[in-house]
């Protein structure tokens, strides 16, 4: 026994080399138990967030802004300065922030039922002065933390505990597409629809957030990413049933892609596409 | 530039005095009557001038979560509004106690509940003083009685508010802010650049992030935290009361004015004592700290106490409070926008209290 667990730590020791590494957690990671559910998507938009304000050099530098809601305590996983806004106003604490420290990176991280119902003018009308922010958008179409009740992003026939027999638009209204709505504000800079559900979502939501930081630094206006992200407790599935529920059901109505490209992005993209 | 004398409004002169305060941020919503310190902030343009940043907000909600988000950034930041719009700030002031900055708010005040009217009112003393959003807290309230005090308290309050962490609201009504006085305008102070330590402003080279919350889930911290919040009041309270007598030394008849009020009441003063009624007034400048002790001393001296505002009585219950039982303290005020006149208050003295010829 002793010579077998010898030889696997030695085994070990020889694979664990810092050319053969392809993960580390980030150092902007705080080292404390989430409080999310297992499956849930937060954790992973933490990880891409904190990777990039470290792979970025910005540490020094952020300023993070979370709201009520599950992400209400962000403040104990990223190791940068946050302030904890009240429901639905982080791009109002934002806009002042930004204002006040022009040259910090400074972002909002909110939910569906903190942006999209009690933030709406407040989200609404950041974007359209182009506050020179980045919000953050985890849309679960559920308030998560208050026990999975309807939120306006709540999609239709979807059940929650304040819908229990399924969201009758007549009644309830019908599901609220923020993220088109912004993109359609003089304000906006860059707006896109990502998701972190599988490997290759999590690469496509880095790169358009890498992006979205970076144009930060133009002053150009508001970006704005949505994270279409599954809430397992709330949905009452198991993580790969809600991960398999969410594409099924919640991308045709919320579809996955960019909204609103910048205009030199796009002559870029036109040329390389000539190029090809 | 130096020290001035100008003729401004109330409004105005809460401006000019922010941009010579030295203030890094303004943010408000337009409303009746006070929507000339936006105005005069635009016009201004003090960005040009030392740096401070004005913007007009989409709501009242907005504007007062933009002074949570610039306070926690340790800068010197206000917000403004009237009666209605102060309701809907109450939410934003709660959370800005909770988080312990520093701020400064100013009601210009209007008759109420509801839509009311756009005339003063001073019934916004409960909301004010009692803390008018959920929790147990307080607000440092200053109750300015001239345009000059409107300029000077602009300064005393961010004092007040970074001395304690605290919020301050200065509490004027439409009348102070729309007449015209003289006022002495102080010299520009520059804005400071100094990065305070408990504030975000990027981690920067500290060893441990800054966190501005006022959530805490344990009840044991979060009443632990309310103690400390008490402890703070209860310092505010030992150090930060300011007062004005006024004909108090001999006087048998105390009237207790604020604001407005107070400068009627001055008049009334001279009015009782031509009538042959030895009348004194204290006119309280914080509101909270409430000056309890003092007008306690002075309830043990005379016959009768008169608390004049232009509500239906709130202050009365404080000064109820701090004379106990041992003198009669009566309520007398107009409401609806209605200022009372010095001849009311003196018919007022007469009547209440029989024999106070």
């Amino acid at each position: 026994m002793e010579g077998n667990k010898m030889k696997v730590v030695t085994g070990l020791k020889e694979i664990i080399k810092p050319e053969n590494l392809a993960y580390h957690r980030s150092e902007v990671l705080v080292d404390n138990t989430l409080s999310y559910c297992p499956g849930c998507g937060h954790g992973t938009v933490h990880r891409i967030l904190a990777e990039l304000i470290e792979e970025l050099g910005l540490q020094e530098k952020t300023i993070g802004v979370s709201p009520v809601g599950c992400s209400v305590l962000l403040y104990h996983y990223l190791d940068v300065d946050i302030q904890q806004a009240a429901h639905g106003r982080a791009p109002a604490v934002a806009t002042a922030i930004k204002r006040l420290l022009p040259d910090r990176f400074v972002f909002t991280y909110q939910g569906d039922g903190d942006l999209a119902a009690i933030g709406t003018s407040e989200t609404i009308h950041a974007c359209n002065r182009g506050e020179n922010i980045l919000i953050i958008f985890v849309n679960n179409g559920i308030y998560g933390m208050t026990g999975g009740q309807m939120a306006p992003t709540t999609i239709p026939g979807m059940k929650s505990s304040t819908s229990p027999l399924g969201r009758d638009v007549r009644t309830m209204g019908n599901h609220l597409k923020m993220t088109d709505i912004v993109a359609t504000l003089d304000g906006t800079y860059f707006v896109t629809r990502q998701s972190v559900h599988t490997p290759a979502n999590v690469r496509r939501t880095k790169k358009a957030m890498r992006k979205a930081i970076e144009y930060q630094k133009l002053n150009r206006g508001t970006c704005f990413i949505e994270i279409v992200s599954n809430c397992p407790s709330g949905w009452k599935m198991t993580p790969v049933e809600s991960n398999k529920w969410m594409e099924a059901n919640m991308f045709p109505y919320y579809p996955l892609g960019d909204l609103k490209v910048p205009a030199e992005e796009k002559e870029k993209q036109q040329k390389s596409n000539n190029n090809d | 530039m130096e020290k001035e004398l100008r003729l401004m409004k109330g409004n105005e002169a809460i401006a000019e005095a922010a941009i010579r305060a030295g203030a890094d941020g303004y943010f408000s919503y337009p409303i009746t009557p006070q929507s000339e310190i936006l105005e005069y902030l635009m016009e201004a343009n003090p960005f040009e001038r030392t740096g401070m940043v004005v913007l007009q907000a989409e709501s009242e909600i907005a504007a007062i979560n933009m002074v949570y988000g610039g306070a926690g950034c340790g800068k010197k930041v206000m917000t403004s509004s009237s009666s209605p719009g102060i309701s809907l700030k109450q939410e934003g002031i709660s959370y800005i106690a909770g988080a312990e900055l520093p701020c400064l708010i100013v009601n210009v005040a209007r008759g109420g509940p509801g839509l009311g009217t756009i005339q003063p009112a001073q019934s916004d003393y409960f909301q004010s003083v009692k803390g008018g959003g959920h929790g147990d807290y307080h607000l440092i309230v200053l109750a300015p009685a001239s345009v000059q005090e409107m300029a000077d308290f602009v300064e005393l309050g961010f004092d007040l508010a970074f001395k304690y962490r605290n919020p301050v609201l200065i509490l004027s009504d439409g009348a102070i802010g729309q007449m015209m006085e003289k006022v002495y305008l102080k010299p520009q102070k520059q804005r400071s650049t100094e990065l305070l330590e408990w504030a975000t402003t990027g981690k920067g080279k500290r060893e441990e992030r800054n966190i501005i919350t006022s959530l805490d889930l344990d009840p044991d911290g979060q009443e632990d935290f309310n103690h400390r919040l008490q402890a703070k009041y209860a310092e505010i309270q030992k150090n930060e009361v300011r007062y004005e007598e006024f004909q108090c030394d001999d006087a048998d008849y105390l009237l207790v004015a604020y604001g407005t009020s107070a400068r009627v009441c001055q008049k009334s003063v001279q009015i009782a004592r031509e009538h042959g009624i030895k009348a004194g007034l204290l006119r309280p400048i914080t509101l909270f700290p409430f000056p309890s002790v003092r007008i306690k001393e002075l309830g043990e001296r005379v016959k009768g106490i008169l608390s004049v505002e232009m509500s239906c009585g709130q202050m009365v219950e404080d000064v109820m409070l701090a004379v106990g039982c041992k003198v009669p303290v009566k309520h007398f005020g107009r409401m609806g926008g209605i200022v009372t006149t010095p001849d009311e208050v003196v018919e007022q003295l007469k009547t209440i209290f029989s024999g106070g010829k």
